[in-house]
C-alpha cells in the first residue's frame, strides 16, 4: 500500500467499490451515470457544475476527472475557472453569512 | 511547437517498429490492460475480416504545410514523399473498376503533390458516388497559386472535409501552430462564398475535431452543436457535419503522450471507453488505404506504422479487390482509439 493518502491511478479503481457491496455499489454507479446524461440541463452544464463542487468539497479524483470531461464536452479553460469562482464564491459566502450570527450574538452579549 | 517530423529530427519513435513495441509492451505485456486482440476475440471478431469495400483511401504524400503536433502521418514541410504521376495512373485504372462509392483523397496535405489538380481532373471523371478530398484549410491561404482551390472543388464536385480542433483560438493554434485558426476561418469563409457548407447546397463541407490533447472527444452531435452556434456567431460561417475522431496513440501523437507522462492514461482510457458494438463498423473493415508509393494497408494507421495488408495482393500493381477482401485485419493496441466510445473512423464516429 502505498505511503500516502491520495493516489491519482486510484481513480481508475472507483468501480472496483462494488466489488464489497455489489448491489449498492451497482445502484450507486446507475444513479450516477443518469445524473449526468443530457436532461433539462445539459450534459455540459452538468459537467461543469461537477467541477465547481469537485473543488468545494476538495476532491482531487473529481478534478481530475472533471478538468478531462470538460476537455472532451469542448469546454473552455475560462469557462472552466468561472466555474471554480462560482464554486469558491458560494463557499466563501456560506463562511461569511455566518458573520451574521456573529454580529447577533456581539450584540446580544454587549451592553 | 514542433517545426519539424519526427523523422527530420531522427526521433527514434520515426522507425515503426518501435512504435509497435511500446504499444505491444509495458502495461499490456504485463498484463495491466489487455490486448486488443483478446478483448475482440471476447466477441468473436477475431481475426477481424473485411467486409464490403466502400472507401479507398489515397494517401497522396506526406509532405504538409503544417506540423501539428498530434499528427499521425508526422507530416510536415520537409516530408518528400510525394505519389508520383504513374502510381496516381495506376490509382485511376483501379478507380475505374473498384466497387467502392467513395474515394478519399489525404496527405500531408494533399494540394501539395504537383499532379494533385490533374488527378482530381481524371478521378472526378470516373463518375465514383462520393468524392472526398482533406484539406487541412491553411493551405488554401498558404500561398497565391492555392487561392482558386474553393472553385476547383467546386468544379470537380469535391466534398471537402476539413480539420478544425475548436471554434476558439487559443485551442487551435496550441495544437497546429500560430496563425492557423485565423486562416483556417478566412478559408472556411471563402468555402462557404463559393458555396460549400450551406444548408441546402449539395457541395459537402464537413469538419473534422479531434482533441487538442490527451482526452477523448465527447459526444459528436453535442460538440456539432456547439461549433455549429460558435462559428455561425462568431464567423458568419456554415457547414454540414462535425465528425469527432480520436488520436491514436501512434508517431507524433504517441510522442506527446510519452513526454507529457500521459501514455498510461491515456491506453487506460481507451481500454475503459472499448465498446463491443463499434468493433464490427471499424473503418478497416470497409476501407483499404494506398500509401504514395503504391502499397496496401488495411487503414491510414496501419500505413503509418508499415503494417501492409495480410494479403497475397500488397501492392496496387497487382491490385484486386476479391483477394484483397479475403484477408485479417491487421491490429495491435492502437486499434483501440478507433473502438472507444461511440467508435473513431475517418468518417466521425461508427456505433
Amino acid at each position: 500500500m502505498a505511503n500516502n493518502y491520495y493516489d491519482a491511478a486510484d481513480l481508475r479503481k472507483f468501480g472496483k467499490i462494488t466489488e464489497w457491496s455489489e448491489e449498492l455499489g451497482n445502484k450507486f454507479f446507475e444513479y450516477y451515470g443518469k445524473v449526468f446524461e443530457e436532461g433539462a440541463l445539459s450534459a455540459r452544464e452538468k459537467s461543469l457544475i461537477a467541477l465547481a463542487v469537485a473543488h468545494v468539497v476538495k476532491c482531487p479524483y473529481c478534478i481530475d476527472a472533471y478538468t478531462k470531461d470538460g476537455l472532451q464536452k469542448g469546454i473552455t479553460k475560462e469557462e472552466m475557472m468561472e466555474a471554480v469562482h462560482a464554486g469558491a464564491a458560494i463557499e466563501s459566502g456560506a463562511t461569511l453569512v455566518h458573520g451574521v450570527q456573529m454580529m447577533n450574538k456581539y450584540d446580544k452579549l454587549s451592553m | 511547437m514542433a517545426t519539424k517530423s519526427l523523422k527530420a529530427r531522427q526521433d527514434e519513435l520515426a522507425q515503426t517498429n518501435k512504435q509497435l513495441e511500446i504499444l505491444d509492451g509495458g502495461i499490456f505485456a504485463d498484463g495491466e490492460l489487455p490486448y486488443f486482440k483478446d478483448k475482440i476475440s471476447e466477441i468473436g471478431h477475431f481475426p477481424l475480416r473485411p467486409k464490403k469495400l466502400e472507401i479507398l483511401q489515397i494517401n497522396v504524400g506526406y509532405m504538409c504545410n503544417q506540423v501539428c503536433e498530434h499528427c499521425h502521418v508526422d507530416a510536415g514541410p520537409d516530408r518528400k514523399e510525394i505519389m508520383t504521376k504513374e502510381t496516381m495512373q495506376q490509382c485511376l485504372d483501379i478507380i475505374k473498376t473498384t466497387g467502392a462509392h467513395t474515394l478519399d483523397l489525404t496527405g500531408g496535405a494533399p494540394e501539395m503533390n504537383p499532379n494533385f489538380r490533374w488527378f482530381v481532373e481524371e478521378a472526378s471523371k470516373a463518375g465514383i458516388k462520393d468524392f472526398i478530398v482533406r484539406s487541412n484549410l491553411t493551405i488554401i491561404r498558404a500561398n497565391k497559386k492555392y487561392y482558386d482551390l474553393p472553385d476547383f472543388f467546386k468544379k470537380h464536385n469535391v466534398h471537402v472535409i476539413s480539420s478544425m480542433p475548436h471554434y476558439t483560438r487559443g485551442k487551435t493554434d496550441k495544437q497546429r501552430g500560430d496563425g492557423v485558426f485565423d486562416k483556417s476561418i478566412k478559408a472556411l469563409q471563402e468555402l462557404n462564398a463559393v458555396g460549400y457548407g450551406m444548408p441546402d447546397s449539395d457541395l459537402r463541407l464537413d469538419l473534422v475535431y479531434n482533441p487538442s490533447g490527451a482526452f477523448l472527444p465527447g459526444d459528436q452531435m453535442a460538440m456539432e452543436k456547439d461549433f455549429k452556434k460558435a462559428l455561425l456567431e462568431d464567423f458568419n460561417i456554415q457547414f454540414h457535419n462535425l465528425f469527432a475522431i480520436t488520436n491514436l496513440p501512434i508517431s507524433r501523437f504517441l510522442d506527446y503522450l510519452i513526454a507529457s507522462e500521459n501514455y498510461e492514461d491515456y491506453m487506460y482510457a481507451l481500454v475503459e471507453a472499448y465498446n463491443p458494438a463499434a468493433v464490427a463498423n471499424v473503418m478497416c473493415t470497409n476501407t483499404i488505404s494506398i500509401s504514395w508509393d503504391g502499397w496496401l494497408y488495411d487503414c491510414d494507421f496501419n500505413q503509418m506504422l508499415g503494417l501492409k495488408v495480410a494479403s497475397k495482393v500488397k501492392h496496387i500493381k497487382d491490385y484486386n479487390e476479391d483477394i484483397l477482401n479475403d484477408r485479417n485485419i491487421i491490429i495491435s493496441q492502437h486499434c483501440y482509439g478507433c473502438t472507444a466510445g461511440a467508435g473513431s473512423s475517418c468518417q466521425g464516429t461508427v456505433a
